[in-house]
């Protein structure tokens, strides 16, 4: 059934259509449709994907690559640099806890102390890719959640560059050479010497964030003049297929490669461009690695001993749920945040993967007990969007933030309602100031710290994704007035409206937005109400500036109201533009040109005198013209 | 005997209403020529309130501070500028500035400073504008009048847009004049015969 290149592609491509849109439909992660479509597709089920399952999987692991590429673009290095007692704190205690209990789970079980160190290393790693893929899915990375899982992780990806240094020195030296041939990762730091181990580690480190500033920014700015658009997309395979390829080469993982890779690059005028042309190939990627693993779940080990593997599966699971739990506990997270972090983090992720077969083909471990962990490993992933789900509709409501508290409502709330979303700098302000005018908005936020002191304060709040609509329902919408999308979330607002503009278009629809771009699209999608963050408080420093150097107040103000109706008109104006798509390859190119527009028609306008009331020297002009004319 | 006099001198309060004083060249003449005095306190509403929010409680302290009030603003449409009515309306409060147990205002000496651009010759029953400046000024007079205060004719400068420069400076001459003479305690008695209070014998004799 297999061999033609074509043919697997359609294979993936269908399966992963097919099943993902099924999942979403269903309200469930991307993760489970990928997974699902991997083992109808795999060997098992259907038979269309084979042996070359694994090949798959390895080349799929790229998209892990990406995505932490990605992330890591996200990251400037200020706060990398700030998440550091995180980072080393929250994950040596994960992965520590983890490898211990682990360690003796399986010297419990009878096995010898090689094989269980090893296999307490392979089980103390977490998925990068499921959990980084549900956290953005759900946009809580700038949780606390989020960037607990996020520091964990990362954590991992460096401790499993000396895991793999460590797993040669348990074999026994006469296997070494037959290890070496077999091993996918012959590379350089391991015909090193310790000491030089590390400096080549720091070297390499050193080496990416020197060429990332002096080599591809540069690069990428020469790429950028030719205006070609899949220059751009190579440049950028280009960056992480060489970090990856260097890495490897040094025995760094490629995946942390790939985060310093963007760390570097978060500062540069490219950040969006390459964001926006990797974003793709990465999604596409993850999926075909989530296939891959659903394909390689071999359910012949399952069938011949499903009790131990299922036994184990769950042992490892709880263990790993506890370890995750208390390291929540002892970093004083949020009760419910804590159950996102202990749920979400509790599979073995794919690093254990290339543990697994490296200490197999080191001959510590038998192929026997390397299947079944592989087969653990899958399972588990496959586990985790499953116990994500259970957590949030059925525990979660339970403990901690609760969706809802019923309380009553006041006369005000009950007759004119007002659903106010997102309760962050932006919202607050309008929440605070409409609760002065005895007017209290129904707030949704899915910050679970901020929702309980919002309750404490008083505020009837709803806690969760105010794009779901069964929690706008909760919250009231069929009889809200008006829905203020107070969020930074420009995705959020956009799906709020689309829901409005669907099912309630009588509710009144208040959205801030952060750009004119922002607010070109809303007021393409016909919102009329379209609040720009940045307009009035940069007129009012505007103002403040000319008031210093002599200007009159009264006569800014009204200025600054002429102003802003002018740039309101022409935001209307430009909005209903068609807009030339082809020529613009880059957003910031895009930016410079509009902002030219605006020039040009400001120079146009000219330093203006809106009005000549009271304008002696007018009035006398006039006076004068009038006379010479008699 | 001189440090007497500086602790009896008059403190004079210049409430200033211009939405285009950066347009104004008599009032800018004015206005730059008696704003740093001694014991004058310059007060620009409409650069204070731009958005016409008045700080009533400040505002009373002020006036609460001061013996003279002079309202100086341009003569729009027979009237105020409206932040000063706005002043008026905001600051004058019930039972502070009038009213059984409004006594705030009592005694203080009151007057406007006005600018306008017709001459004096058409503010007559026989000028185009019919009346007089006195009787445009009514309100003002019974406003300062119910609040107990003394009301004083008009210091007015007419016919702005025709003023020579010469005039212009004679014009400012007088006005600082007059602010000395009013902290120097100028008498009813004095003023009272005039329709405007730059017809005063002390400002005509030197």
């Amino acid at each position: 059934m297999t061999g033609s290149i074509l043919f697997e592609a359609i294979v993936f491509l269908a399966g992963a259509i097919i099943c993902v849109s099924i999942a979403k439909r269903l309200g469930l992660s991307s993760v489970i449709g990928y997974l699902l479509a991997g083992v109808l597709i795999g060997p098992y089920v259907l038979g269309f994907i084979g042996e070359e399952g694994d090949d798959i999987l390895h080349f799929a692991e790229f998209g892990v690559v990406m995505m932490l590429f990605l992330i890591g673009l996200e990251i400037e290095p200020k706060n990398f640099w700030n998440m550091r007692k995180t980072i080393v704190g929250m994950g040596g205690l994960q992965v520590g806890g983890t490898m211990l209990l682990s360690y003796l789970l399986f010297t419990f079980l009878g096995y010898d102390w090689e094989v269980a160190l090893v296999i307490s290393m392979a089980v103390a790693l977490s998925s990068t890719a499921i959990a980084m893929q549900t956290i953005k899915e759900k946009g809580l990375m700038d949780t606390t959640f989020g960037t607990s899982s996020f520091s964990i992780l990362l954590f991992q990806d460096i401790i499993v560059i000396f895991m793999l240094g460590f797993i040669p020195l348990l074999s026994n030296s006469e296997d070494n050479a037959s290890a070496e041939s077999h091993s996918e990762q012959t590379n350089l730091l391991e015909s090193l010497p310790m000491g030089f181990q590390t400096l080549a580690i720091i070297l390499s480190v050193v080496l990416i964030i020197v060429a990332g500033r002096y080599l591809i920014v540069p690069m990428l700015r020469k790429v950028a003049k030719t205006g070609v658009r899949e220059l751009l997309i190579a440049a950028a395979l280009l960056i992480v297929f060489g970090i990856s390829f260097l890495m490897e080469y040094v025995g760094i993982s490629p995946a942390l490669g790939a985060f310093l890779g963007g760390v570097v690059l978060s500062n540069s005028e490219f950040k969006h461009e390459l964001e926006s042309t990797l974003e793709p190939f990465k999604n596409l990627l993850l999926g075909l690695f989530f296939m891959a693993v659903g394909a390689s779940i071999n359910f012949i080990v399952i069938a011949k001993s499903p009790l131990t593997i299922g036994g184990i599966l769950i042992a490892i699971v709880v263990l790993k749920a506890l370890v995750l739990f208390i390291t929540g506990h002892v970093f004083k997270i949020k009760l419910d945040q804590k159950l996102l972090l202990t749920f979400s983090l509790a599979q073995i992720g794919e690093f254990a993967f290339v543990l697994l077969s490296f200490a197999f083909g080191l001959h510590i471990l038998s192929q026997e007990q390397m299947d079944m962990m592989l087969v653990i490993t899958a399972l588990s992933m496959s586990l985790t969007p499953i116990i994500g789900i259970i957590n949030e509709r059925f525990i979660l409501p339970k403990t901690g933030t609760k969706e809802s508290i019923k309380r009553p409502m006041d006369h005000i709330a009950k007759s004119q309602k007002i659903i106010l979303v997102g309760f962050g700098h932006f919202g607050s302000t309008i929440g605070r100031f409409l609760r002065s005018h005895g007017v209290e908005a129904t707030i949704l936020d899915h910050d679970s710290n901020r929702v309980d002191f919002l309750r404490k304060m008083g505020f009837e709040v709803y806690y969760g994704d105010a794009t779901r609509l069964d929690l706008l329902e909760s919250a009231g919408i069929s009889e809200a007035k008006i829905i203020i999308c107070a969020t930074n979330k420009i995705s959020v607002s956009k799906a709020i409206s689309k829901i409005v503009k669907e099912k309630y278009p009588n509710v009144e629809l208040m959205i801030r937005t952060k750009n004119r771009y922002d607010a070109y699209e809303l007021l393409n999608l016909g919102h009329e109400n379209i609040y720009r963050e940045s307009l009035e408080t940069s007129l009012t420093l505007a103002k403040d500036v000319l008031s210093k150097m002599g200007f009159r107040k009264y006569t800014l103000n009204r200025q600054v109201q002429n102003f802003i109706k002018y740039d309101e008109d022409s935001l209307r104006r430009l909005a209903a533009e068609p807009e030339r798509k082809e020529n613009y390859i880059f957003k910031a190119r895009k930016e410079l040109e509009q902002q030219e527009k605006f020039l040009n028609e400001d120079f146009k306008r000219g330093i203006v005198d809106f009005d000549n009331h009271w304008d002696s020297e007018h009035i006398r002009k006039a006076l004068e013209n009038s006379k010479t004319k008699m | 005997m001189f440090f007497n006099y500086i602790y009896n001198m008059k403190k004079v309060l210049v409430l200033f209403s211009h939405p285009k004083f950066e347009k104004s060249r008599v009032n800018t003449v004015l206005i730059n020529h008696i704003k740093d005095k001694e014991h004058v306190t310059f007060h620009d509403l409409y650069e204070q309130y731009p958005d016409f929010h008045i700080d009533v409680l400040k505002e009373k302290q002020l006036l609460e501070e001061h013996d003279i009030i002079i309202w100086h603003h341009p003569f729009y449409w027979y009237s105020c500028p409206p932040l000063m009515k706005q002043w008026i309306d905001m600051v004058l409060e019930f039972n502070w500035a009038y009213g059984p147990e409004g006594k705030a205002l009592q005694n203080k000496i009151c007057l406007n400073a006005i600018t306008t651009g017709g001459s004096k010759e058409v503010y007559c029953s026989e000028g185009y504008n019919s009346f007089t400046i006195k009787q445009f000024l009514r309100p003002f007079e019974q406003t300062a009048n119910l609040c107990g205060m003394i009301y004083y004719p008009p210091f007015a400068v007419m016919g702005t847009h025709n003023l020579t420069e010469k005039v212009l400076v004679d014009y400012r001459n007088d006005y600082g004049k007059l602010i000395d003479i009013l902290q120097a305690d100028l008498k009813v008695s004095d003023v009272e015969n005039n329709s405007f209070i730059n017809d005063i014998a002390q400002l005509k004799s030197t």
